[in-house]
This record gives C-alpha cells, sequence and structure tokens, in this order.
C-alpha cells in the first residue's frame, strides 16, 4: 500500500499526485441489505484507479456514492480536502465530476454532436431566452462551446457520426458518445461505471486506448468499475477489490492479482 | 477575370518551371491568395492560400536542415492524407532530399523491407500509430535517425531524444531562419529538371515492392500534358483520399495541383470521405470502381427504402437517363423532347442524386486501376457526370492511355495520352515510350533493365490490343495471368472475373484453369449488398461465415455464373473460361493475410497455394470442403478460423469444338 501523502511514481513515470477523493468508512443500506460494508480508500490525482469485483459486490453502489447519487448512512467522502456536504446530482456535476452509466443513458433521438454539447450545460450562462432569440452572448456562447465538444469529437474520432442520431448507432460507439459527453464537462475526476461491458474484443482494445489517452493528454483522474479483470489489471494503477459489499484488496494491480483474498473471490475457493 | 484568361494567366510561367519548388514560388506570386489546401478539422474546413502553404513548406525545409538532412537523403511519409504531409514532401524536395511516400496500413514487416531498401533517415509519421510502427521496425532497421509526427496525441511520454513533432520542427526552422535560409535557397536553385522528385513504392503482386524514381520530369511533363488534355486549371477541387504511396494521388494532388494551381481538400478521416466529398464538391475526381460500385449499392438501397412516388419518379427519369443522357454528355444529337425530359428530370432527379453524391460540381473524372462494370459507368454518365477511364503504372507517371471527351466507353481505356507511344508485341503485350517513363527501380538494375529497354519502351505486364477503327486500346488481362487451357484455347481469368465482380453481390472472384481442362472459381461475396437483400428476406446470420454458406445465397451466386457463363460461351476466343464448379470463400480475401495487394489486387499465386485443399476438391468433384485459414487481425496477431465450405457445380453452356488447331 502507499499512503505518503505526497503521491507516487507510476511505472510508465507518470507523477501521481495528492489526494482527490477519499471515502472514509463508508457503510451503505437498503433497508436490510448492506451493500457497502465500512470501506475506505481515496483516489490520487492524475491516477487511474478501478473498482472491481464479482457481481453484486456493491462496485456500482460505490460509484453511485463517489457521484453523490447515493448518500451512505455512515462514512464521510472528502473531496479535494473538504468533507462533502450532502448535494443533489448536478452540484457534484457542477464540483467537476463526470461519469458514464453502465446502461447507456444519452438522448437516443439526438445526434452525437447534440448529445455531447448537453455536457457543456455547465459552462452555458445564458438563459432560454437568450438562447432562443440566438443573438450576440448566446451565439459566441455557442461557438466557444462547439469549439470545445469538436476537438473531443477529434480526440474520440467519431467525426463520421458526428450528425448521426444516436439511436442509430453500435453499442460500442454510443459508449464512446457517453464517455465524450463526459469529457465534455472537462471533469477534475471522470467515473466510468463498466466502460467495457458487452464489448467484442477490438472494441474493448479501443476503449482502453482512449481511457489511457484521456488520462495521458488531460491528466483527469479516472475512477472506474469494470470486472473484466485483464482490461483493468492492464489499465489501472491502483484497485480496489470488493465482494460482498467488503474490500478486500486494494493496491496496484500485482499486489493485488496476488492477494490470497482476490484469487479467492474470482475463481472461488476449493474444497480439498 | 474570367476562366480563360486565368488558364492562360497559368500558362505564362511554363518556362523554367522544373521543379515543385519553382512552381510552388510561381503559384505563389501569380496568385498567392488564392486557396491552395483545405482541410476538414474540429468540424471545420480550415484553409490554406497558396502564400500560407508556401510558408509552411519553407518552415518545414529549414527544420528539416536543422536536424540534418543533406542532399540525396530519402525521408519517408507515412499517414494519411493531410496537407502536412503533402507539404512535408515538397519541403523534402527543397532540402534536396527525396520523398518517400509508404502505405500507411502496411503492417510493420512490409514497412521493414521498404525501409531498408531506400536507407530513409528521417521519416514523417501520421500519429502514434505509425510511429510506434516505426518504432518496432527499428530493432531490425538501424538508419533512421529521426522520427517526425503530425499528430501530438498520445506522443508525451515517448523518449524524444530522436523524435519531434512536425510543428515543433517547424517552430525551430522558423526560429533558424537566418542560419539556414541561405544554404536553403542554395539548394532549391540546385534541383535540375532530371533530379528525382519522388520516389514511389509499387505494391508488387508478385515479390518485394520496387521503388520507382520519378524525376522532376516525369512528374511535371506527365503533370502538364493531362492537364492540357482535360482543360484542368487553378479553379479545380479536388478531394485527396487515396493512398499518398500510389503514384495517382502524387500526380493528381501535388503533380497537377502544383502545375494548375487548384486546391487540394483533404478529409477530415477515412471514415467521413463521402460526407467530406458532398461538402467539397470536387470538379475534378479521381476513384477506383470500388468508390462507384459502392455508391452506386447505396443509393439502390436507398431507393429502396423510399415512398412510391419517389421510387417511380426515380426509375423513370433513370430510364430515359440511360436512353439519352450517355448521349447528351457525348455532344451526340439528341430529339429536342429528350432533351427537355432530360432537362425536366435533371431539375427532378438527376441534379438531387449528384448533389447527395458529390459530384454536383463534376467536370471530369477518371476511374482506373480495375475494369469497371459497364452498368455502373452508364449510370454515371447518364446522370450527366463526365466519367472517364485511364489506362496508367507508377512506371509510366500515370498516364498510358485515356479516354477523350466524346469518346468514352465501358470497355476501353482509350487512346495514348499525349507524347505517349504505343506498341504490341507479337504476344500481345503491350509496351510504352513517353516523358513520363520512370527512371529507374531504386538499387534494382536488374529489375530496371528487364522492364525498361534501351530505347526507352517499358513493358506494362498486360496483354491487350488497339481496336483497328477506334484506335483505343483494350486491356485483355496481365499478360502473365493469361495462359492456355488444356485443349489449347485462352485462359483470361481478368475477362471472367470481371464479368462476375459487375454483380453488386460479388466482391471478389479468383478463377483459375490455367493447364486444366475446366475453369473453377473462388467467389467473395459482397457483405453490404448480400447483408441488405437478407435483412429485407429475414435471412438470419450471424456473422460473414455464416452469410456466405447459405443456401439461398449460394442459389443466388448460382444464377449469376450461370448468367456469365451464358455470356462467355458467346465469346469465341474465351468460351472455354466458363466457370464449372465453385465455392464462396468463407473470409474475405485480405491485404492484412497477403492474399491481396494494399491497391486491392490479387495475388494469384498466393492465394492458389494458400488455398490448395480447396481448389484440389474443386476439381476432384468432392461436394464439399473443410478448410481450416490462418488470419491475421487488425493489430497483427494471427488467428485461424475453419469452415466447411460447400462446392457449387454451375450450368455451363456447350462450346462446339475450337477450330483453333485447323488454322
Amino acid at each position: 500500500m502507499l499512503d505518503n501523502s505526497e503521491g507516487y511514481v507510476t511505472e510508465d513515470g507518470r507523477k501521481i499526485g495528492g489526494v482527490v477523493m477519499e471515502m472514509k468508512n463508508i457503510t451503505l443500506r437498503f433497508g436490510g441489505v448492506v451493500a457497502i460494508k465500512d470501506i475506505s480508500f481515496d483516489i490520487r490525482e492524475g491516477e487511474i484507479r478501478a473498482i472491481i469485483g464479482p457481481n453484486g459486490a456493491g462496485k456500482s453502489s460505490m460509484l453511485n456514492v463517489i457521484s453523490g447519487f447515493y448518500v451512505p448512512q455512515e462514512g464521510e467522502v472528502w473531496f479535494h480536502g473538504s468533507k462533502r456536504p450532502q448535494m443533489r446530482p448536478f452540484e457534484v456535476a457542477q464540483q467537476g465530476i463526470a461519469r458514464t452509466f453502465q446502461n447507456i443513458a444519452l438522448f437516443e433521438g439526438m445526434s452525437v454532436l447534440d448529445n455531447v454539447m448537453t455536457g457543456r450545460l455547465g459552462y452555458m450562462k445564458t438563459n432560454i431566452f437568450q438562447q432562443a432569440l440566438w443573438k450576440g452572448k448566446a451565439e459566441a456562447e455557442e461557438t466557444e462551446n462547439r469549439e470545445a465538444v469538436e476537438k473531443i469529437i477529434d480526440f474520440l474520432e467519431i467525426q463520421h457520426i458526428r450528425k448521426t442520431p444516436v439511436s442509430r448507432l453500435p453499442y460500442g460507439l454510443k459508449k464512446r458518445v457517453e464517455l465524450a459527453r463526459a469529457l465534455a464537462a472537462e471533469p477534475k475526476l471522470l467515473l466510468l461505471d463498466e466502460p467495457m461491458a458487452g464489448m467484442n474484443v477490438e472494441e474493448k482494445e479501443d476503449m482502453s486506448r482512449f481511457i489511457l489517452d484521456v488520462n495521458d493528454e488531460f491528466g483527469t483522474t479516472i475512477a472506474l468499475i469494470e470486472h473484466d479483470m485483464g482490461v483493468v489489471m492492464d489499465l489501472s494503477d491502483r484497485v480496489v477489490v470488493m465482494d460482498y459489499g467488503k474490500k478486500i484488496g486494494d493496491g496496484t494491480p500485482d499486489e493485488v492479482r496476488n492477494n490470497q483474498e482476490v484469487i479467492d473471490a474470482y475463481l472461488g475457493v476449493s474444497h480439498d | 477575370m474570367g476562366r480563360r484568361e486565368r488558364l492562360a494567366q497559368t500558362q505564362l510561367g511554363a518556362e523554367g518551371m522544373d521543379s515543385l519548388p519553382a512552381l510552388l514560388h510561381r503559384n505563389v506570386t501569380q496568385f498567392g491568395d488564392a486557396p491552395a489546401y483545405r482541410e476538414k478539422e474540429f468540424g471545420i474546413w480550415q484553409c490554406w492560400t497558396w502564400a500560407e502553404a508556401a510558408k509552411e513548406i519553407r518552415a518545414i525545409a529549414l527544420g528539416f536542415l536543422e536536424l540534418g538532412v543533406e542532399k540525396g537523403d530519402h525521408i519517408a511519409v507515412i499517414g494519411r492524407n493531410r496537407p502536412a504531409h503533402y507539404w512535408s514532401m515538397v519541403a523534402a524536395q527543397m532540402a534536396g532530399a527525396v520523398p518517400v511516400p509508404l502505405y500507411q496500413d502496411a503492417v510493420a514487416e512490409e514497412m521493414t523491407y521498404v525501409m531498408e531498401h531506400c536507407g530513409a533517415k528521417y521519416v514523417v509519421c501520421g500519429d502514434q500509430e505509425q510511429v510506434d510502427k516505426v518504432i518496432e521496425i527499428q530493432e531490425n532497421v538501424h538508419q533512421i535517425k529521426h522520427i517526425l509526427y503530425t499528430d501530438k496525441r498520445g506522443m508525451r511520454k515517448y523518449d524524444h531524444s530522436q523524435m519531434n513533432a512536425l510543428d515543433d520542427i517547424k517552430a525551430e526552422g522558423r526560429a533558424g531562419h537566418a542560419r539556414f535560409d541561405a544554404e536553403l535557397d542554395k539548394r532549391i536553385s540546385e534541383i535540375t529538371y532530371d533530379d528525382t522528385c519522388v520516389m514511389l513504392y509499387t505494391s508488387g503482386t508478385t515479390g518485394k515492392p520496387k521503388g520507382v524514381v520519378l524525376s522532376n520530369r516525369n512528374v511535371i511533363e506527365s503533370a502538364k500534358n493531362s492537364a492540357d488534355f482535360d482543360h484542368l486549371n487553378r479553379n479545380e477541387d479536388i478531394l485527396s483520399y487515396l493512398p499518398m504511396a500510389w503514384v495517382g494521388d502524387f500526380i493528381f494532388s501535388i503533380g497537377q495541383a502544383y502545375w494548375c494551381g487548384f486546391c487540394v481538400n483533404c478529409p477530415e478521416s477515412a471514415d467521413t470521405m463521402m460526407t467530406d466529398l458532398r461538402e467539397i464538391g470536387p470538379t475534378y475526381f479521381f476513384a477506383p470502381p470500388r468508390v462507384f460500385e459502392t455508391q452506386l449499392t447505396n443509393v439502390m438501397i436507398r431507393m429502396e427504402d423510399a415512398g412510391k412516388l419517389k421510387q417511380r419518379m426515380f426509375h423513370h427519369f433513370m430510364a430515359h437517363a440511360k436512353k439519352v443522357g450517355g448521349l447528351l454528355l457525348d455532344g451526340k444529337p439528341v430529339g429536342f423532347g429528350d432533351k427537355l425530359k432530360y432537362a425536366l428530370g435533371n431539375l427532378l432527379v438527376y441534379g438531387p442524386l449528384k448533389d447527395t453524391l458529390g459530384y454536383g460540381r463534376f467536370r471530369v473524372g477518371y476511374t482506373a486501376g480495375e475494369a469497371i462494370g459497364p452498368e455502373i459507368f452508364d449510370f454515371y454518365r447518364s446522370l450527366g457526370i463526365n466519367l472517364k477511364q485511364l489506362y496508367g503504372q507508377t512506371e509510366a507517371t500515370v498516364f498510358i492511355t485515356v479516354q477523350p471527351d466524346g469518346e468514352v466507353r465501358a470497355d476501353t481505356v482509350g487512346v495514348p495520352a499525349p507524347d505517349v507511344e504505343l506498341k504490341i508485341d507479337d504476344k500481345g503485350e503491350i509496351y510504352y515510350r513517353s516523358p513520363g517513363v520512370f527512371v529507374e527501380y531504386y538499387n534494382n538494375p536488374d529489375s530496371t533493365a528487364s522492364t525498361k529497354d534501351a530505347e526507352g519502351w517499358v513493358a506494362t505486364g498486360d496483354a491487350g490490343f488497339i481496336e483497328e477503327n477506334s484506335g483505343h486500346l483494350r486491356i485483355i488481362d496481365r499478360a502473365k495471368d493469361v495462359g492456355k487451357m488444356a485443349d489449347g484455347s485462352m485462359f483470361a481469368p481478368k475477362y471472367v472475373e470481371n464479368k462476375l465482380k459487375f454483380y453488386p453481390d460479388i466482391l471478389e472472384v479468383v478463377l483459375f484453369g490455367n493447364g486444366k481442362d475446366r475453369c473453377v472459381a473462388f467467389i467473395n461475396i459482397d457483405l453490404t449488398a448480400v447483408g441488405n437483400w437478407a435483412e429485407r428476406n429475414n435471412v438470419a446470420y450471424a456473422s460473414y461465415q455464416e452469410l456466405t454458406a447459405n443456401p439461398r445465397v449460394l442459389e443466388t451466386i448460382k444464377a449469376h455464373v450461370e448468367a456469365v457463363n451464358k455470356s462467355v460461351a458467346a465469346d469465341e476466343m474465351l468460351s472455354g473460361c466458363q466457370v464449372h464448379r465453385f465455392v464462396v470463400l468463407h473470409k474475405e480475401l485480405d491485404a492484412d493475410d497477403g492474399e491481396m495487394t494494399r491497391t486491392r489486387k490479387v495475388r494469384r499465386g498466393f492465394v492458389e497455394e494458400k488455398f490448395s485443399d480447396i481448389i484440389a476438391a474443386l476439381y476432384d468433384g468432392s461436394p464439399s470442403v473443410s478448410t481450416t485459414t490462418e488470419v491475421t487481425y487488425e493489430d497483427g496477431r494471427k488467428g485461424s478460423i475453419s469452415a466447411t465450405l460447400a462446392i457449387v457445380d454451375a450450368p455451363v453452356v456447350p462450346v462446339a469444338q475450337h477450330k483453333v488447331a485447323a488454322e
């Protein structure tokens, strides 16, 4: 485990900074069901942090706690050095957290471009009437935001579907559009909920490359959930492993891989 | 200023224009504010005028000098069509170096050979993918001194001791211009008409690629002659989307563009080409038949989804266009009523259709590389799109024969291009001599000598004949592919393959039968067309392989083969080439697997060897064959697919015994 507050240097030479977000003794219950039991971990600036675990381990609940959608019954969430009060999702977005969803949540009837533009909402200051009139300030604002969006479209190589309605796209591309929308918000912390779920090998490779590129190019801190172990181990700097709502491992991919509890959780325990 | 005056002005500087930098200088002085390059980036067409482009090119050239580029060095350029890559090539020439554009989709081994062969010390790469490839080949190739790249994405972590962004080199060049200006001007002034302009590697259907050395004379004379032939001027717009390593792109996007001074438009990415085509609406266009085929297939598919009224209008007016459109384009007399109806059709159907396809401003365009289906060809011409055919080679700096306006036909490749002499030897092989004839194959005097004789005649390797009354050249096949059947009749696979490929359902065909008593064929179905058919007819399939094995698909293909057999039987010379048995392959022939060249020509010998088990089954009469084939994935990994392929017997037309022996 790494616990010096100065951060660390990854194998490939990236410098990881101080703690961005810290989860302290989080417990989340739905009625009598305990989804998350007393979990603590941190996310550091510039790192790719993965949360893995078998089905039903509580990964998505954890991500929802990070994104502020769920409020844990016990424990504290610290963001940028201060304890985060209970807040509504848009306030979380204003703090610089963006996410993608396990089950794609795009506006199906809108074009890719429009979908990604919605990611810029936080940067639009003009009101609905100004936008309807499309005069002066509103126009300038849209141009400015369109520019930012076009850079992301270029970055994620989705120029060819810019004007295509999302409903006509295959699954893998929809996932990429969702990533584009999250990136459009220029987040400080990007949460990815199973970015590779349901993808074929080639799509997974593309997605992995984009995630690495985002982290590399924009220095975005990324927290992701995934149950494809191979992908996670290659991508992430540090991994939290959950099983039945408990944390059973935390560390670099190598440390986690050799952790007996993790091996048992994933492969099952032999009874001989 | 009118078009003609502009044209005249373009021609003014003809004297002393003996290199690309000289042409660039002329263009800047004569029409510096005219657009020279456009590229769509971030959703907007970015534009550079000739004056602006010249500044960029000069900065790159200065950067090259600062890097230590010496006269005669080779600079490889690997990337998609982008202004920066075209500039790098011209900049290389300014610095006295030789640009060598390479196919960007080549896998590392192919690239290793070419890099080693040309000895490039500097490489300009498009993006990280290409840089990775170059780094990979550096394990075997050690002469590379410096790698440059255009797209900075993902490059931050690389060791930059021998690597740099092209933009940074440009900036360094600008900063250091005081030191290098004099040297650069000296090198530019030293370029002669017979210096190497560019080196292009032929894809090579057999053996290793060869580096074709083209001089300034080759490129500029060819550009000049062809531009005159089609009255190209500086108002043209072209879309540059074909591989930069291909001679055609070099001639269109650099040779003719610099000679005429027209604007080169680069698409946003390979996937957006069709959209960009529509937005630019090129006036001068080049595409292999495949592009036109795909477009036509898409039009037809979309028409099937259109409303009843639109469908009827489309079919009604297309029938009329078929009748008179071609004649009108050729300037032949057409009745007044027909003319009027054509004008109405133009308003309602042809015009909108052309706009949708991106051919609204199409003035002249060519297709070459493969034979184009007569129906496809006529479809475009009947819309009033002046699509023509040409026949060319890298070794000829493209042009050997071209079709003049008014003499356009689907089955010939035209008359000799200006200044080109043609002769046909007794075996039917075509030879040519022209100012465009290449200097040599780089470091390969043997091949040079066997291709080009002392008098400058070059063997094309194609067999063909000149039509007596029209003087047009007709190509039969590759000379080496033309063989004899067991009974002594002629075997010309391409002839039959093309006839089959003209069906939209069929993507690729390979015919076998040289030395045998009958012909058999491999067929690749076209996934777009057949997949669409399957969707409409509720035929479920999970993969390409499953679709190829569908009995109804096989039935359709069999019907096509039968029709082709009938038409082949009607040809006295080639009636022996009817397809007796065929198999629909379970995988598409692919360049990554070595079955095709990068320009998508089938490597016959390789395919024959690789699938020898299937060929054996085709001849021994078995009803099916089980086979395992190795495939290469896009990332270079290998895997294998197994399949049991049904072999289909096709009906053939009995042919009377040949009279060849009696003659």
